[in-house]
């Protein structure tokens, strides 16, 4: 009895932590694909980056772990607004086969790109020397750098969420996801608006890649490993949301945890039916609306 | 301006003699160039695979980045079977084209249902749950360390499997020529022709009165099963059948190819892995890495320039080379 | 004479918005009927309505006797009726010959055949380059839709529901878009229909609307206002109220 309570508060803490972090990496990809209608499959190729960024200052030049990590938030938006700019402007009115295309070669580009800068193997990552250990919390030992994962993602969920509903950029953001074309004729500069709201969830799935690079380890093939999920959570939770995804990314991160743990023979196949069955059951996700 | 997708009423379906040239050439290799049979055997493999996609994708509208479920489940009970009941290579392909194909009808109606974001999730999802599946179920499918150690017997007991491909290529070769004289019958019925009107202009076939769900579902459970047919020859011409071929990188790299070649031609599912995996083929081998960035440096600026593929930037120069005439 | 298309106290509302509001209407065999009303009366919502595209909150569709209200839009096109709409729904990049081809091949049931080459199909051939003979759009039977102009790709879209050979049909606003000056032909066309068809046109243009119609259904704000005789509705004041906002003096 004691064993089994044990092993369900490690995976709910585990799967929490696994969760927070798929839904810091996926928000960005919700709230782009609600708000510019674009299907970005090459979301996952911002959290590599700044995965990649971060421990690269971290491993090669000894940067410490918060510059390190404002880094890869940092160049990874900027990045990604270049990229916005150049290119994924001119695709928002194409075809549902464009934009899937053209994201597929922007992943194919930088898999190779991290492939011949980095190698193939996943990256070492080494944490600060303050979040090592453990931490005693009820009796039970808890990984001090999950611990702080959970509570910062917790920190950006309610900045984040505080933005969307307090800010003028909120507002608009809600707006334009709602009624594009109304948003645009109340003089919203939607294209202002779009490069904005693209950087800022570029920059979360950074940061997501980078704090997470403990979980889902930082190697060239993670934005073809991990797409599915990312994309399960955004279609889950439902487009354009932002508390769907949560609930979404909770529920995959400890069910896939719990999987992983006591049925290790299915793996995740469980969650690929679950998902099945939600989006048959309904298509916009659990919290989006019908297109 | 001319009509830049095959079938339909106005066209003739009668076989143009430029339609002998593939045939001609692949022959042509079968003689002149036998230490590339592999790879020819693959390539071949490969244009059935696209011929599949180019159904349910080139005619039917719908995009999927899961055909390799198909694919993998054809190959994968291909290998199964040989490796434990019977090395006979036509049973294989028939059954890995039936289990295709029954996948694919059982999905077919379950994803049909949904559009856009949803469907194409729901295709991955499948891809990955069968992945999954294969992944764990090591007793049958070898896991991540794949099935292999299995013979094929001789083709009608007559055809044995040589060292050089030779045998295999013409297998490939005989196959491909049914696989593509069953796509074309297809593809100028009215049948063909239906699938068009989906794709163009989906509400106003169901204004027509089209029983679009139904004909969606036909076409996809014939796609899957062509999809399965060729992850069964794959498996029997290199008897071997590893997790890739289950893989979304496969389904991505399928797109790829039918994608730079042409879609909703017929001929760009031949043109697109031909060309791609030649060029694979001569270049990864010497830059593997900037072989990837340049497949994924083409896709890019296909998207953006030449959304017809090869086959539309030849139309587009044989309509310019025709008006310098007048 | 017994109406061929009827509706019975027809409602539909999304949420506490009411857009249509028991609408009684009858179509009667070969009729000419026309539907107006000011912009957002529900006009357009009718029409989803009636061919199986929205579902109604309540009331009935009767179509030849028949009650069609749980078929969908195939069945509904299968039992006779047909429909074009305000913005071109055409197939873009097919022939002009295909388009209507869709049609004719669907109710000849020989649409989902897969062996004979479709072209090898005489009969459909042959009734879809009749059909564009009879609107002056022959000599387009090869040519993508997407390169006619638009007055010519409004004809196609007629054509691909008279294709359906229907028994009703409902035009949502055949002349929109098209320039005053070609809107003619549009009226010569509509006046060539067989006169077995009825017909019911949505229409904003008065002046096609009261050379075409023999009777006109005024719909504002979800219920019908009047219907009757062009002539009862051009002196009905509340009509004139609706449209020009004139007060009753």
């Amino acid at each position: 009895m004691q064993e089994l309570l044990s092993s369900l508060v490690s995976v709910a803490f585990h799967g929490l932590a696994y969760g927070m972090i798929l839904y810091v990496i996926s928000v960005g990809l919700s709230v782009t694909m609600g708000l510019m209608g674009f299907a970005n499959l090459a979301h996952g190729v911002f959290a590599m980056a700044g995965g990649y960024v971060m421990l690269s200052a971290m491993n090669r030049f000894g940067v410490p772990f918060p510059i390190a990590i404002a880094m890869a938030f940092v160049a990874v938006a900027l990045g990604s607004m270049v990229l916005e700019r150049l290119l994924y402007s001119r695709l928002y009115t194409a075809g549902e086969l464009e934009q899937v295309l053209f994201t597929i070669g922007l992943i194919f580009m930088s898999v190779s790109v991290a492939r011949l800068i980095y190698g193939t193997l996943p990256q070492p990552v080494y944490l600060p020397e303050e979040m090592k250990g453990q931490l005693q919390f009820l009796g039970r030992d808890f990984p001090t750098y999950r611990v702080f994962l959970i509570v910062f993602s917790i920190v950006i969920v309610g900045l984040l969420w505080f933005g969307v509903e307090r800010t003028r950029w909120g507002a608009m953001v809600r707006a334009a996801v709602d009624y594009r074309a109304m948003a645009q004729s109340v003089g919203i500069n939607t294209s202002r608006l779009f490069t904005l709201t693209f950087a800022l969830g570029s920059g979360l799935a950074a940061l997501g890649g980078a704090l997470g690079a403990e979980i889902i380890a930082i190697q060239p093939t993670y934005p073809f490993e991990h797409l599915v999920f990312f994309l399960i959570v955004v279609s889950v939770g439902g487009l354009g949301s932002l508390r769907g995804p949560f609930f979404a990314a909770l529920l995959i991160g400890v069910a896939d945890t719990a999987c992983k743990y006591w049925v290790p023979e299915f793996g995740a196949f469980f969650i690929f039916v679950a998902t099945i069955a939600v989006l048959l059951w309904r298509p916009a996700g659990l919290f989006g609306r019908a297109a | 301006m001319s009509v830049n997708h095959a079938g339909g009423y106005i066209a003739d379906p009668r076989t143009r003699p430029i339609e002998w040239l593939p045939w001609a050439l692949a022959l042509l290799c079968y003689f002149v160039a036998p230490s590339y049979l592999p790879l020819g055997s693959y390539v071949l493999t490969m244009i059935i695979f696209a011929l599949s996609l180019d159904l349910i994708l080139g005619y039917g509208g719908i995009i999927t980045l899961g055909h390799s479920a198909y694919f993998g489940t054809g190959a994968y009970t291909a290998g199964i079977l040989a490796a434990r009941l019977t090395g006979e290579p036509l049973i294989g392909l028939a059954a890995g084209t039936l289990a295709a194909g029954l996948l694919g009808f059982v999905t077919g109606i379950v994803i049909l249902r949904t559009r856009g974001l949803a469907l194409l999730m729901l295709t991955l999802a499948i891809t990955s749950l069968c992945f999954e599946v294969a992944n764990k179920a090591t007793a049958w499918t070898g896991g991540a360390d794949g099935l292999g150690g299995f013979s094929v017997r001789p083709i009608v007991g007559l055809f044995k499997f040589d060292m050089f491909g030779k045998t295999a290529y013409l297998y490939c070769l005989v196959v491909l020529f049914a696989s593509w004289w069953v796509v074309r019958r297809l593809v100028y019925s009215p049948f063909g022709a239906s699938l068009t009107g989906v794709r163009e202009n989906n509400l106003r076939m169901h204004a027509v009165g089209a029983p679009v769900y139904r004909r969606l579902v036909i076409a996809y459970t014939i796609s899957a099963a062509l999809a399965g047919l060729a992850g069964a020859l794959l498996t029997q011409t290199t008897q071997f059948v590893g997790l890739k071929v289950l893989g979304f990188e496969l389904s991505g790299e399928l797109v790829v190819m039918l994608v730079l070649g042409g879609v909703g031609r017929i001929y760009g599912a031949f043109i697109g892995p031909l060309v791609y995996l030649i060029a694979q083929d001569y270049l990864a081998k010497q830059f593997p890495e900037y072989w990837y960035f340049f497949i994924g440096a083409i896709l890019v600026m296909v998207v953006m320039f030449a959304r017809g593929g090869i086959l539309g930037i030849l139309d587009a120069g044989i309509d310019r080379f025709r008006r310098g005439f007048r | 004479m017994s109406a061929v298309l009827e509706t019975r106290g027809l409602c539909k509302s999304f949420g506490a918005l009411t857009v249509a509001e028991q609408i009684h209407f009858r179509l009667e065999r070969g009729a000419r009927h026309a539907l107006i009303g000011p912009n957002g009366a529900g006009k357009t919502t009718f029409v989803n309505m009636l061919t199986g595209r929205l579902t109604p909150s309540s009331g009935q569709i009767v179509l030849g006797g028949e009650d069609i209200t749980a078929l969908g839009q195939a069945e509904r096109v299968k039992r006779g009726l047909g429909r074009t709409f305000q913005i071109n729904t055409l197939f873009r990049n097919s022939p002009v010959l295909d388009n209507v081809a869709f049609a004719v091949a669907e109710r000849k049931g020989v649409a989902g055949r897969m062996f004979r080459p479709a072209s090898g199909y005489r009969e459909v051939i042959d009734e879809s380059m009749t059909l564009l003979e009879s609107l002056g759009l022959a000599q387009d039977a090869r040519v993508p839709v997407v390169g006619l102009p638009y007055g010519k790709q409004r004809l196609v879209e007629i054509a691909i529901a008279l294709g359906l050979k229907p028994r009703v049909l409902l035009l949502d606003e055949p002349a929109a878009g098209v320039p005053s000056m070609e809107s003619h032909r549009i009226l010569a066309v509509l006046e060539q229909l067989p006169e077995d068809i009825a017909i019911l046109i949505i229409e904003h243009d008065m002046d096609l609307v009261f050379r075409f119609a023999q009777r006109i259904t005024v719909l504002t704000q979800g219920s019908v206002l009047a219907e009757g005789s062009p002539a009862e509705i051009g002196a009905d004041s509340r009509v004139r109220e609706v449209y020009l906002g004139e007060r009753h003096v």
